[in-house]
């Protein structure tokens, strides 16, 4: 193996039902089920998947929700939006954790 | 840099044969992909019969005042090939003898011939239940000689379709030309002004969404919905239905696709989204295309490959549409573009 992600193996996804169809099958109808139309829009659900795509650093996610989002006739200025919203939450997460910071350094410094 | 036909840059793809090269290409010899007649051998749908002809749809020449990127006609100012007034007076006795329900007429710019009007009055005249124009909308706005061509249409009750690859500026003008964004909503309001598009008429005004790159069209009804409203609230424009089109490997899309290295990924998307139930209603069936020689073919784009209609009336002067109606329809793997997904028609989706 010469890399660690293929493109290629994004269309080999559904195989991982070979090696156990019933917990693969139950995923991949939750998966469906969860991007359909519902009290948000599909196409909103796919912004959302952009974002946690790029949070979620995952190659693959990153190529599919793109294509979705080009599909839906989704803009490139939301499709920014959306990933430095998940961004923002990504860094403020981080940040957030610096009152924890100094919280100790307020307890352990005299 | 303007964009010119493929024939005027003399690249190889404007020739057919260097097209078929890609279309039966490495990745269905090798058996990575299946060719389209093994497709429907599996679900016994080989070979692809017609059924009675119902729409006539006649390229009128391939001169367009526009260059659009993913053109499966390699249509252009530069081209010459327009229909002759002896072929449309054919096209006129086919018309009336079989009782063409439908008339769908493209180009290029169908409005440049210049036997366009002559033509779409005497057709009206023999009384068709839908008169399609497909107009590329900034031909009303080209010159002078064009801007009346809403009312024309009014006055002979015309269908009009026509291009809107995305309700923004700058996808819609990388795909069909710069300025073209601008002299569409400018076109599509005048259409407006007379009626065409709006609830309490019947001028219908549809929209034809092609994808402007290497992905295929989503949901047709999602889509409407968000041209509708975006289109309404930015310019006050209404109109009828979106037809969502995938864009074939044909042409000027298929140069880009082998261009941008996109070619593969996207045959792949497109073998791996067929659906068999597509392939039932896909428009070849009922449909005739007329070439601007006169010569008859399944689609526009077998036009534009030049695939042979399996028939010995093979041109307008001998149409038979018995013996058209029981043929076999050519196919290649382009055909693998209106089997994808909801399927894909000049209709848009067909499912």
């Amino acid at each position: 193996m010469s890399n660690y992600y293929d493109p290629k193996d994004l269309k080999k996804f559904t195989a991982i039902s070979e090696w156990n169809k019933e917990l693969g099958t139950k995923f991949f109808d939750y998966y469906s089920s969860v991007f359909e139309d519902g009290a948000l829009s599909a196409r909103e659900k796919s912004l959302i998947a952009l974002a946690v795509a790029h949070t979620e650093q995952c190659p693959y996610c990153i190529d599919a929700y793109t294509k979705d989002a080009l599909e839906r006739g989704i803009t490139k200025e939301e499709m920014m939006e959306a990933i430095h919203a998940g961004a923002a939450i990504k860094s403020g997460a981080s940040l957030v954790h610096g009152v924890q910071m100094m919280n100790k350094v307020n307890k352990l410094e005299m | 840099m303007k964009l010119t036909s493929l024939l005027k840059r003399n690249n190889k793809l404007a020739e057919t044969a260097e097209q078929f090269k890609y279309l039966n290409g490495a990745i269905f010899q090798n058996g990575e992909l299946p060719y389209f007649n093994e497709k429907l051998k599996a679900c016994q749908k080989f070979p692809l019969k017609s059924s009675e002809i119902e729409i006539l749809q006649i390229n009128l020449g391939y001169m367009c005042n526009q260059v659009c990127a993913h053109c499966h006609v390699d249509a252009g100012p530069d081209r010459k090939e327009i229909m002759t007034k002896e072929t449309l007076i054919d096209c006129l006795k086919v018309i009336k003898s079989c009782k063409i329900k439908t008339i769908d007429l493209t180009g290029g710019a169908p409005e440049m011939n210049p036997n366009f009007r002559w033509f779409v009055e005497e057709a009206s005249k023999i009384g068709v239940a839908d008169f399609i124009v497909r107009s590329n909308l900034t031909i009303i706005r080209a010159n002078k000689s064009y801007f009346d061509l809403p009312n024309f249409f009014k006055k002979h009750n015309i269908h009009v379709v026509s291009s809107m690859p995305h309700w923004t500026k700058g996808k819609t003008d990388k795909q069909r030309g710069d300025g073209v964004f601008e002299k569409s909503i400018e076109a599509l309001i005048d259409l407006n002004n007379i009626g065409y598009g709006k609830s309490d008429t019947n001028l219908k005004l549809d929209l034809v969404y092609n994808p402007s790159g290497a992905f295929l069209p989503s949901n047709q009804k999602d889509l409407e919905k968000e041209f509708k409203k975006v289109l309404f609230e930015k310019f006050g424009i209404s109109f009828n239905n979106l037809f969502a089109i995938t864009n074939l490997p044909v042409s000027r899309f298929l140069e880009y696709l082998i261009r941008s290295d996109n070619y593969e990924d996207y045959m792949h998307t497109l073998v791996e989204s067929f659906n068999p139930n597509a392939a039932d209603q896909v428009m070849c069936k009922n449909t005739i295309s007329v070439g601007w020689d006169g010569n008859l073919y399944d689609c526009d784009f077998n036009q534009m490959l030049n695939l042979k209609i399996n028939s010995s009336h093979n041109h307008i002067a001998n149409f038979n549409p018995e013996k058209l109606s029981d043929r076999n329809i050519a196919i290649s793997q382009h055909c693998y573009g209106c089997t994808a997904g909801s399927g894909s028609s000049c209709q848009g989706s067909i499912t």
